[in-house]
C-alpha cells in the first residue's frame, strides 16, 4: 500500500472512532454553527443560552432578586429555570443575541429601552387587565407603556433624591436656593470640602442635572395627546432651557463655584459618604453607601428653586419584559404575566434590590419599616418618566455635553441653542 | 596489528538504512500526526448532521474545505513548505480576511439599531404587536387540548370563566359551551372526552404553532396568553401583501412604504409611522459616500486623522527614546543592583492596562486629582484640549516604556562587545559611538517592534477612551473631542446618537483598515533599507 492510502486509511480509522465517542455531544455542538451572514452573540458579556425551560437576563445588581421570584416560579410549575447575569452592555447583548435567535426569553431592564427595543422588534407586549394595571403607581405603567402598547411589567421606580448631612446642616431646606445656601455657609465654616455634589464630570451628566432643568422651565419633548413624546417637539434651545441653562452657569465654576466639573459619577457619592460634602443629589443606589459609612443623614425629594416651577428629575422604572425570539415563549408571557405580577413576588423583589416599589399595596407595607425608601417612592411618584422614545439616544450624549461647557463658563444661551440644533439634527438624520 | 581498520562493511553502512530502526525513530510523530487528523476528520463528521439539519451550506462547505486542505498537506510527504505555511495561512484567512470580507459586507447594508430584520419578520412583528385586548370580555383560565398529536395539532381551548365558572370549548369555527363533556377543577379543565390534555411543557413546545391557533368571536379572536389564560383581542393592523400596505382597522388609516433616509417605513399620508421598525436593505455605496459627503463627518475626519498619525508618532517615539536611554544605561555591568532597577521599571507594565487608565485618569482630576494636590497646582487637564493631549500621552509613555525597555535591553545585548571596543579604538566612543556602531544594529532588530507598536497606538482605543473618552467636547461640536483618535470617533458615530449603526461603522472600519494597512505597508518599506547594514 503507498504511504498516502496507509495514512488517509489510519486517519479515517480514528476519525470515525472519535466521532463514535463524540456522537451524543452532536447536539450541544448546534449552537456553535451560527449563521455566517449575521451577527453572532460574541459580545463579551452575552453567556450561552442554555437549556433550561425559561431562561431570564439581568444585571450582575439584582440577579440574586430575580432568582428568588424565578426559583419559586419554576417549583410551582415544575421547570427549570435559569438566571443569567450580563454584567455590562445588556441592552446591545440582548438585541444582538435575540435576533440571532439565541437570546433569553425575559430580560429585566430600564423602561427607556422599550423604545429602542421595540424599534428593533425585540420585545413582544403583554396583556395585563385594566385592574391588575391599577394596582400599579401610575407613573411606573406610563412609563413601561409604549406606543399604547404595556412592553413590561414594573417592579421598581427610582428618581434623584436630595440627601443632607444632618451633622452639618441641620434644618431641611425649602427650595435648592435654601439648600444651597446652607451647604456655603457650612463650607465657610470648613466643615465641608463641597456644598452640594452634583455629578457633572469633563464629559456632564443630563440625568443628574435634569431636576435643575426642569424646575427652570426647560423640557426635553412636548407629549402628545396621546401621552407620547413627540421627537418634534424638541425642548433644548427653547426660552425655557436657555433660563435653566443661566442659571446653570450662575452655579458654575465661574459663578458661584457650587456645581463643577472636578465632581463626577466617580467620586460625587464617595466624597458625600467621606463627610466632603453638604448635600448630595443622588438615588436610592446610593443608599447602601451612605449607610454604611455611618454619616448622619436625611433624604428628601429634590426641592425646586426659590419662585420657580417644582424640580422634576428623570423617573426611571426597572421591568420585566418579554423577548420576541425567545425559545420558551408561553412559559415567558405565563412568568412576566403571572410569576412576577403578584404582590409576593413584588416584595421579595423589594427585598433583594431594595428599590421603591412600583405596586402600591407594597409601597404603603413598607411605609414604616424604611422610611428613607418611602421618601424615594414619593420622589418618584412626582417625578416625570424618562422619554422612551429611541430619538432619546440623540439627546443624552449632547446636552451632558453642554451642561458641563456651561459649568466650565461657555455662553449658556448659544450653548443652548446650539446643542438644540445639533440634536434636532441628529433626530432627523435617523 | 593492532591498529588493523575494522570490516569496511559495518564501516560503509550508514546508520538509517536498516529497515527496522528508520521505522522507530520515526513512530511517534507518525502517531501523533495520525491522531491529530483523525481528530480534525471526526469533527467534520460531528457537525456534518447539524448543519446539514440547520441548512448551514457555507459553513458546512468551510469545514470540508479546510479539512480537505489538511489532509492534503499533511497525509501526503510532497509540498513540505506548504506543510509550515499551512496552519498560519489558515488561521490568517479564518481569523483575518474572513471578518474583514464580512466587515465589507455588512458596510453595503443599512444594518443596524431599528433595521435589523427582514421585511417579513418586521411586517410579522408590527402585525403580531398590534394586539389589543377587549377590556370587557373575562380573562379565561386556559386548558389546551388536542385530538392529534401535542406538537402540531389539531388544537382545541378548554376555557374556563373564572367569575361564573362556565366552561367552554374553542375550536377554530368558534366558542360553544362545554359543561357536559369536561371535568373542572379549580377552575380550569382537567379531562375532556376525546381530548388529549396537553401538560404546560408541551403547551410551551408547542410554541409556534399554538400562536396562530384563535378562536374567532364577534369582536375579535381568542388568543393564548402564557401557559394558563386566554384573553380575547383584535389585531388592529393588517397587512396587504399584494399592495405591500398596513391597514388600521379601526381608523381605516393606510400605510404604505416609503423611503426616509437610508430605510424604509410604513408611512400614512399625515407623515406619520406606523412604528419605528424598519428592515435590513442593501445600500450600495451609501454608507462610504456617506463619510465623505456629511459634512459633520468630514471637515473633523482631517483633523482626527493627523492627531491620529501624531499621537502614535509621539508614543512610539517617547517610550521608545526613554526605554533605549534607560536600556543603554543599565547596560553597563558596573553597575550595581542591576536586577532590582529592571524589576522596578517593568512593573507599569506588568500592572493590567485597564487598572492603570483608570487610575491615571483619575489622577488628572483638577480637584481631587493626585497630580494636582501633590504638585500643588491648579491645571485643568481634561478641560484643555491642549493639555489633554498632553496627559494622554503622558499616561502612555508611563504604560509603553517598560515594553521598550525590554526589548532594547535584549537588542543590545545581542550586540557583541567587540564591535563597540573597535570603534572605541577607532576615537569613536560615547555617543558617537552609540550612534554609528551601536544604534543602526540595535535599530535592525528593532524596526519591526516599532511598526507594530506604531499600528497598535494608531488604533489604542483604550487609552483614549479610559482616559477622557475623547473629550474635551465643544457645545459646537459634540461628537468630536479633542483627544479623540480615528477608532474612538468612529464608535462614537456609529454607537451614539440614533442608536447604533452598523452597517456605517462597518464602512468606517474598512477605510480604517485600509488606511492602517497602507501606511503599515509604507513602514516596512522603509525598514528594508535597515537589512543592508548586517
Amino acid at each position: 500500500m503507498s504511504k498516502l492510502v496507509r495514512n488517509l486509511a489510519a486517519g479515517l480509522a480514528v476519525a470515525f472512532m472519535v466521532t463514535a465517542c463524540g456522537g451524543g455531544g452532536a447536539e450541544s455542538t448546534g449552537n456553535g454553527g451560527e449563521a455566517a451572514d449575521e451577527p453572532t452573540a460574541e459580545s463579551s458579556g452575552a453567556p450561552e443560552r442554555g437549556d433550561a425551560d425559561l431562561v431570564i437576563w439581568t444585571d450582575a445588581l439584582k440577579i440574586d432578586a430575580v432568582k428568588t421570584v424565578a426559583d419559586a416560579f419554576g417549583e410551582t410549575n415544575g421547570i427549570t429555570v435559569a438566571v443569567q447575569a450580563v454584567s455590562s452592555e445588556l441592552q446591545t447583548n440582548f438585541v444582538t443575541a435575540n435576533s440571532a435567535n439565541n437570546g433569553p426569553d425575559v430580560v429585566v431592564g430600564a423602561h427607556d429601552w422599550i423604545g429602542n427595543l421595540v424599534q428593533n422588534g425585540a420585545i413582544d407586549p403583554l396583556q395585563l387587565t385594566p385592574d391588575q394595571l391599577s394596582g400599579y403607581s401610575e407613573k411606573a405603567v406610563q412609563s413601561t407603556t409604549y406606543d399604547g402598547q404595556l412592553y413590561g411589567v414594573p417592579y421598581g421606580i427610582e428618581a434623584l433624591g436630595l440627601y443632607r448631612n444632618t451633622e452639618v446642616v441641620k434644618d431641611e431646606p425649602k427650595t435648592l436656593d435654601d439648600a444651597i445656601a446652607a451647604g456655603e455657609a457650612a463650607k465657610k465654616a470648613g466643615d465641608v470640602k463641597s456644598a452640594l455634589n452634583l455629578p457633572v464630570g469633563d464629559l456632564g451628566d443630563a440625568y443628574h442635572m435634569h431636576p435643575l432643568y426642569t424646575s427652570m422651565g426647560g423640557y426635553l419633548f412636548g407629549v402628545t395627546p396621546e401621552g407620547d413624546h413627540d421627537p418634534n417637539d424638541l425642548g433644548v434651545g427653547s426660552p425655557g432651557s436657555v433660563e435653566a441653562a443661566k442659571k446653570i452657569a450662575e452655579l458654575g465654576e465661574k459663578g458661584q463655584g457650587v456645581l463643577r466639573r472636578s465632581v463626577s459619577g466617580d467620586n460625587s457619592i464617595a466624597l458625600f459618604t467621606g463627610g466632603d460634602a453638604a448635600f448630595l443629589i443622588s438615588g436610592p443606589w446610593a443608599l447602601n453607601d451612605i449607610r454604611e459609612s455611618g454619616i448622619e443623614y436625611a433624604v428628601q425629594p429634590v426641592p425646586g428653586f426659590a419662585g420657580e416651577e417644582p424640580a422634576e428629575p428623570f423617573m426611571g422604572a426597572q421591568a420585566f419584559m418579554v423577548a420576541s425570539n425567545g425559545q420558551n415563549k408561553a412559559f415567558a408571557q405565563e412568568f412576566v404575566s403571572t410569576g412576577v405580577n403578584n404582590e409576593e413576588a413584588m416584595t421579595q423583589l423589594y427585598e433583594g434590590t431594595k428599590l421603591p416599589p412600583s405596586m402600591t399595596s407594597v409601597q404603603e407595607a413598607i411605609g414604616g419599616d424604611d422610611p428613607d425608601i418611602a421618601l424615594f417612592a414619593e420622589a418618584a411618584n412626582q417625578a416625570q418618566p424618562m422619554p422612551a422614545i429611541p430619538a432619546m439616544a440623540a439627546v443624552w450624549e449632547p446636552l451632558g455635553k453642554a451642561y458641563s461647557a456651561i459649568v466650565g463658563g461657555a455662553d449658556p444661551e448659544k450653548t443652548m441653542k446650539d446643542t438644540g440644533r445639533t440634536i434636532a439634527e441628529a433626530i432627523g438624520k435617523s | 596489528m593492532a591498529h588493523a581498520s575494522p570490516p569496511s562493511s559495518e564501516a560503509d553502512t550508514p546508520p538509517t538504512s536498516r529497515p527496522w530502526e528508520r521505522k522507530e525513530r520515526h513512530i511517534a510523530p507518525l502517531l501523533f500526526k495520525i491522531l491529530a487528523l483523525g481528530v480534525v476528520v471526526g469533527i467534520a463528521f460531528a457537525l456534518t448532521p447539524t448543519l446539514l439539519g440547520q441548512e448551514r451550506w457555507g459553513m458546512l462547505a468551510a469545514i470540508w474545505a479546510i479539512t480537505g486542505v489538511l489532509l492534503a498537506t499533511y497525509a501526503t510527504g510532497r509540498g513540505l513548505p506548504a506543510k509550515y505555511l499551512v496552519p498560519g495561512t489558515l488561521l490568517l484567512v479564518m481569523f483575518v480576511v474572513y471578518p474583514i470580507v464580512m466587515t465589507a459586507q455588512l458596510s453595503t447594508t443599512n444594518f443596524g439599531d431599528g433595521t435589523r430584520g427582514t421585511k417579513e419578520e418586521t411586517v410579522a412583528q408590527i402585525i403580531g404587536s398590534s394586539v389589543v385586548q377587549d377590556p370587557d370580555a373575562p380573562r379565561y383560565n386556559l386548558t389546551v387540548g388536542t385530538q392529534g398529536s401535542p406538537t402540531t395539532g389539531p388544537f382545541a381551548f378548554f376555557l374556563v370563566d373564572p367569575t361564573t365558572g362556565e366552561a367552554f370549548l374553542g375550536t377554530a369555527e368558534g366558542l360553544e359551551p362545554a359543561d357536559d363533556e369536561v371535568t373542572v377543577t379549580d377552575g380550569f379543565v382537567r379531562e375532556a372526552e376525546g381530548y388529549t390534555i396537553l401538560s404546560p411543557t408541551e403547551v410551551n413546545d408547542a410554541g409556534p404553532e399554538l400562536a396562530e391557533f384563535t378562536v374567532p368571536t364577534d369582536d375579535g379572536a381568542i388568543r393564548q396568553l402564557g401557559i394558563s389564560q386566554a384573553f380575547e383581542g383584535r389585531t388592529t393592523l393588517q397587512y396587504d401583501e399584494d399592495a405591500d400596505t398596513i391597514t388600521d382597522v379601526r381608523t381605516d388609516t393606510v400605510y404604505t412604504v416609503q423611503q426616509r433616509g437610508d430605510r424604509e417605513f410604513f408611512i400614512d399620508d399625515q407623515g406619520s409611522r406606523v412604528s419605528d421598525q424598519s428592515w435590513r436593505a442593501n445600500v450600495g455605496l451609501d454608507n462610504y459616500k456617506r463619510i465623505f459627503t456629511d459634512e459633520r463627518i468630514s471637515s473633523d475626519f482631517i483633523r482626527i486623522f493627523i492627531w491620529t498619525l501624531m499621537f502614535a508618532l509621539l508614543s512610539v517615539g517617547t517610550t521608545f527614546i526613554l526605554g533605549l536611554v534607560l536600556a543603554e544605561v543599565f547596560n553597563e555591568p558596573r553597575m550595581r543592583g542591576q536586577k532590582i532597577y529592571r524589576a522596578l521599571l517593568i512593573l507599569p507594565y506588568a500592572i493590567p492596562g485597564f487598572i492603570s487608565l483608570l487610575l491615571w485618569a483619575s489622577f488628572f482630576n483638577r480637584d481631587f486629582g493626585l497630580i494636582n494636590e501633590t504638585l500643588g497646582l491648579n491645571i485643568n487637564w481634561f478641560g484643555d484640549p491642549t493639555l489633554a493631549k498632553v496627559a494622554v500621552l503622558l499616561t502612555n509613555l508611563w504604560m509603553g516604556f517598560p515594553y521598550m525597555f525590554l526589548v532594547c535591553t535584549g537588542a543590545l545585548q545581542s550586540i557583541s562587545t567587540d564591535l563597540k571596543e573597535a570603534a572605541s579604538l577607532d576615537g569613536a566612543s560615547g555617543f558617537a559611538g552609540f550612534r554609528h556602531v551601536t544604534f543602526p544594529m540595535l535599530l535592525v532588530a528593532v524596526a519591526p517592534l516599532l511598526v507594530s507598536s506604531f499600528a497598535f497606538n494608531f488604533n489604542n482605543f483604550n487609552a483614549i477612551y479610559l482616559l477622557t473618552e475623547g473629550g474635551p467636547f465643544t457645545p459646537e461640536n459634540p461628537t468630536a473631542g479633542g483627544t479623540d483618535i480615528l477608532i474612538s470617533y468612529t464608535i462614537r458615530l456609529a454607537f451614539g446618537a440614533g442608536g447604533a449603526q452598523i452597517g456605517f461603522a462597518s464602512a468606517v472600519s474598512v477605510l480604517l483598515f485600509v488606511i492602517t494597512g497602507i501606511i503599515a505597508a509604507a513602514q516596512f518599506r522603509a525598514t528594508r533599507a535597515l537589512e543592508d547594514v548586517n
